[in-house]
């Protein structure tokens, strides 16, 4: 389950072009422009390779630890079905992670540093994780409403110019669209169920919906760097551009389920096909990717304690016999 | 005693066997030694909890209630699972010694009731020893690889092994009508279970560098198929039911 990739707006990016062979770029961007996948050997820019990086290795890590705040609800599902779906879903989640650690390897970093860099904060991952999953209700809201912006976001990125990622992606999203179907089906549940299940799921949509306004990142229209993420197809669309489809598709079904968004400036402007609504609150949303979250810290001290528990098997696995294997791409 | 009786009290301690190690498998989701071994690890553990739904199912058809309420609605007292899988998972090297014990065990119960005379359980064994099947080759390889690998991974697989031996041997705790289920040919009983798996764990062990802990020592763990258990089962029902018992009666 990921958003956007978060880029700094900061951050200084003196120059994307640097040094790089024009000609060989411009073969590059021809190739893309015609539909062409980049494939791990091909010739790539200094830039495109260290975007990419970072792109899939932050969906990577938002799979890892997105595992954890569902994953303490397995434990706890009610009932069989739940406990089974859920437990595949979670499972679906560390399998997308392999996949992508996988086709972030092909561009030459290895598993082992992009899980050093997440230990250290040195990388992101999706901001939404930061926040608790309080009540059942919570990992409903997660699988249907986190999981479906997931898919906006991961069928438009399937689309991009890169080989690996976009087969990643596809195999990802056909297991997303059930994850969907598994959180509608208890959100559904839960907001027809009984008056104590209407408020649980209702209670968790208003804790949720501030991190889901923040799932797709802050306004990006007017940044440089995505224009040419976007020529290179590694951006797909823009931020707002992927929210507004998110909400097209959501809302309408939030509504016939009866529940209220807790943001009473909401609504669609009929004649810009655009919903408006109240700013986010992208000052919290900066505070929270810094470090500043709710459940940051605890998420890293987890993850942190499940690599440390299992370093002792790691070190028995890697033996003199253990040789590099090229990554799945 | 009725047969169905004793039939009862078979798949009673199968399938809460099942449903406790699988829940307890769960808890590594997300947070095992590596991503390949977490992703394995979640399949086995959903496996076991099909498995135990499956037999719930059995004992509904035969007059118990059904099985989100037998899983979710009885208290620790009303369990008949062995006292091994109800331990907290402790670190991974316990948890696949937990895993290497239990499922051959396990697949060697469901190899005999295969031909058990009861057809509702002889069927769901033939289905049932294919998966298992997978789950001790999965628990062979690391037993073979984590005990001859570095002096750090042979030590700790020997101590898990050490202090799960006997808890082990609770797996084989006589029922009270281990008689009539040989007599009318539903279960060859537990004594002959617990020879066939000694027989077959023990030249794995062997192949992993590990040793069985003296037969001077052996003191199987018992009571939990009449319902006694350790410290750990009761909170672990609490955490499984806290959502459903909210209000069982409705729909989650």
């Amino acid at each position: 389950m990921y958003g956007n990739a978060y880029i700094d707006p900061n951050e200084k990016m003196p120059s994307f072009l640097e040094g790089e062979d024009l000609q060989k770029l411009e073969e590059f961007e021809a190739r893309i422009t015609g539909g062409d996948k980049i494939e791990p050997m091909d010739w790539m820019p200094r830039e495109y390779r260290k975007q990419l990086i970072r792109m899939i290795e932050q969906h990577a890590h938002s799979e890892v630890i997105g595992a954890l705040p569902e994953g303490t609800w397995i434990t706890r599902a009610p009932g069989f079905r739940r406990k089974l779906s859920l437990m595949a879903k979670v499972q679906d989640e560390m399998g997308h992670a392999q996949l992508l650690y996988s086709a972030a390897e092909t561009l030459g970093k290895s598993r082992e540093a992009m899980i050093d860099d997440l230990l250290t904060g040195k990388s992101k991952y999706s901001n939404v994780f930061n926040y608790p999953a309080v009540t059942w209700a919570d990992t409903a809201v997660i699988a249907w409403l986190i999981d479906a912006g997931a898919i906006v976001n991961q069928v438009a990125n399937s689309k991009g110019s890169y080989g690996p990622y976009c087969r990643a992606l596809e195999r990802i999203c056909s297991e997303e669209s059930f994850h969907l179907k598994y959180g509608h089906d208890v959100v559904v549940h839960l907001a027809t169920g009984t008056k104590t299940q209407r408020q649980m799921v209702q209670e968790a949509l208003t804790r949720w919906w501030p991190p889901i306004m923040h799932f797709f990142g802050p306004s990006d229209k007017e940044s440089v760097h995505g224009a040419i993420l976007m020529k290179w197809k590694v951006k797909m669309a823009s931020n707002d551009d992927m929210r507004n489809q998110f909400l097209n598709m959501y809302v309408p079904k939030i509504w016939d389920l009866g529940l209220v968004l807790p943001d009473p400036a909401f609504k669609k402007n009929e004649t810009t096909g655009k919903w408006e609504y109240t700013e986010p609150d992208w000052d919290e949303f900066k505070r929270v990717i810094n470090g500043d979250g709710p459940c940051n810290k605890e998420r890293l001290a987890v993850r942190k304690w499940a690599e440390t528990e299992g370093s002792w098997v790691r070190r028995a696995l890697n033996t003199k016999e253990s040789a590099y294997v090229v990554p799945l791409a | 005693m009725d047969t169905n009786t004793a039939i009862k009290e078979l798949l009673y301690k199968i399938a809460d066997d099942q449903l406790i190690i699988g829940h307890r498998n769960s808890e590594w989701t997300g947070l095992g030694p590596i991503l390949e071994e977490d992703i394995a690890f979640s399949s086995m553990a959903q496996d076991k909890l099909g498995q135990s739904q499956a037999i719930y199912n059995i004992l509904n058809s035969m007059g118990e209630q059904d099985a989100d309420t037998l899983a979710f609605m009885r208290n620790a007292a009303q369990f008949h699972c062995n006292h091994l899988v109800e331990m907290p998972i402790g670190g991974y090297d316990f948890s696949l010694i937990r895993h290497f014990l239990f499922d051959h065990a396990e697949w060697l119960r469901f190899d005999m009731l295969m031909n058990s005379s009861f057809e509702p359980i002889a069927k769901l064994a033939r289905k049932y020893r294919g998966e298992i099947k997978y789950h001790i080759m999965h628990a062979d390889v690391w037993l073979k690889q984590l005990g001859n690998a570095t002096e750090e991974s042979h030590n700790r697989m020997q101590t898990a092994l050490d202090n799960s031996f006997n808890m082990a041997l609770g797996i084989f705790e006589n029922g009270p009508h281990e008689e009539q289920l040989k007599s009318e040919k539903i279960f060859e009983g537990e004594e002959i279970l617990k020879q066939q798996w000694l027989k077959k764990i023990s030249p794995i062990i062997e192949l992993a560098n590990l040793e069985l802990p003296a037969e001077s020592t052996w003191n199987p763990s018992l009571g939990g198929r009449a319902g006694k258990h350790t410290e750990y089962l009761q909170p672990l029902l609490d955490e499984m039911t806290e959502v459903f018992k909210i209000d069982p009666s409705a729909e989650w």
